[in-house]
């Protein structure tokens, strides 16, 4: 590694090079106006409650937060990434108060009740998430009348 | 990420996705992905930056009117993380008797609990508490001095929940102290790693633990991969 390259650029270097679940179409949802969509929030940050469920390595299920509950843990268990962001302002990893405040511009139509929280350390092949717990999560997302997912990697 | 769009998408959920790796988006091919080159761990850019934040979701939300994909656009502004170690002091030594990074450890535990008191949470928790931290700390210190890693009785038995936990006690207290709203990318965990006892006594174990023949995963991931 050259003395001068930032840590964030090693990272991106190595963890880009590495092999990717491989996807042979790329499926395609026309979202109604978004004025008028329900949005939600899922992101990698394996975010859980203090009391809730934690993470475990390589744990391949989600949890649902409730859009109320802002006090959440940083579960992810990867050491690579800045941690401390989180901590100063959740939303730059979790935006529910920009969406909020999306909501009352009347930019989007709502926000949901509930967004979701996968752990973004996980297998190569995924194959769990893939067949498993994303699509139950999609189900959830859909019952609860959600247009539009806004995703955010950790 | 990726995989999560394709397979929401395919459910029938319009999706959009900010990317952090731009070559891991681009193999991938999720439908609509803003890649943004921001310090790894800030998807959104910049913390405390609600400006900021509402330009990128603008962008990434724009994204939903298009006709076909997939799409990946960049966000035009590149935000290049802070490095340097946060300016935070470290305590005093105090007990002589005790190991430097155990002394140095107690001496945050007010800072840490000022932490705490203000934003009602800590990430302290995967394997140890608060209180765990300097006893844990002198585990990893008889380890670096030879006690073989199966006998030195490591807190919560998972080295990298260890490393987490006291890297995440030690982060908090420093924020703290250092009263830093904006700090930059890495300037915590550089602070964590090059300033601290704690910090240097990790980067040693993991040295210890390899040279004892330890499989990797039980130290390669006590730290970030590029601090060797």
């Amino acid at each position: 590694m050259a003395e001068q390259e930032l840590g964030d650029a090693v990272i991106r270097r190595q963890i880009g090079g590495m092999p990717v679940p491989e996807f042979s179409e790329t499926a395609w949802t026309a979202p109604p106006p978004l004025s008028e969509a329900r949005v939600a929030v899922v992101t990698s940050a394996a975010l859980h409650p203090r009391d809730g469920e934690g993470f475990t390595v390589n744990d391949a299920s989600y949890r649902a937060l409730d859009h109320d509950q802002r006090q959440l843990v940083l579960g992810h268990w990867s050491p690579n990434f800045d941690r401390s962001a989180f901590g100063i302002d959740y939303n730059v990893v979790y935006p529910l108060a920009r969406l909020d405040e999306l909501v009352e511009q009347g930019v989007i139509g709502s926000v949901a009740s509930k967004h979701y929280s996968f752990a973004g350390n996980q297998p190569d092949d995924v194959a769990t998430i893939r067949h498993d717990s994303a699509p139950a999560c999609a189900a959830e997302l859909k019952a609860d009348g959600v247009d539009v997912v806004f995703l955010t990697p950790v | 990420m990726c995989t999560l769009a394709h397979v929401f998408e395919a459910a029938g959920l319009a999706t959009v996705t900010i990317s952090a790796i731009r070559q891991v988006a681009e193999r991938m091919r999720p439908p609509r992905v803003l890649h943004g080159e921001f310090p790894l761990g800030r998807p959104l850019g910049k913390p405390n930056d609600p400006e900021f934040q509402h330009d990128v979701l603008r962008r990434a939300l724009s994204l939903l009117e298009c006709d076909s994909g997939p799409v990946l656009e960049d966000y035009p502004v590149e935000v290049v993380g802070e490095e340097e170690p946060l300016g935070c002091t470290v305590p005093p030594r105090f007990d002589p008797e005790l190991a430097p990074a155990v002394d140095e450890a107690r001496g945050l535990r007010k800072a840490y609990d000022r932490a705490v008191a203000r934003r009602g949470i800590s990430d302290v928790g995967k394997a140890i508490d608060a209180d765990g931290v300097p006893a844990a700390l002198d585990v990893l210190q008889n380890i670096v001095n030879g006690t073989p890693w199966k006998e030195a009785g490591i807190p919560g038995g998972h080295t990298t929940a260890l490393a987490n936990d006291i890297r995440a006690y030690y982060e908090e207290a420093a924020l703290e102290l250092a009263g830093a709203p904006n700090a930059g990318g890495r300037q915590a965990e550089a602070w964590f790693f090059e300033r601290t006892e704690a910090g240097k006594l990790i980067l040693d174990v993991r040295k210890a633990l390899a040279s004892q023949g330890a499989p990797q995963p039980v130290w390669f991931y006590m730290a970030p991969m590029h601090r060797n």
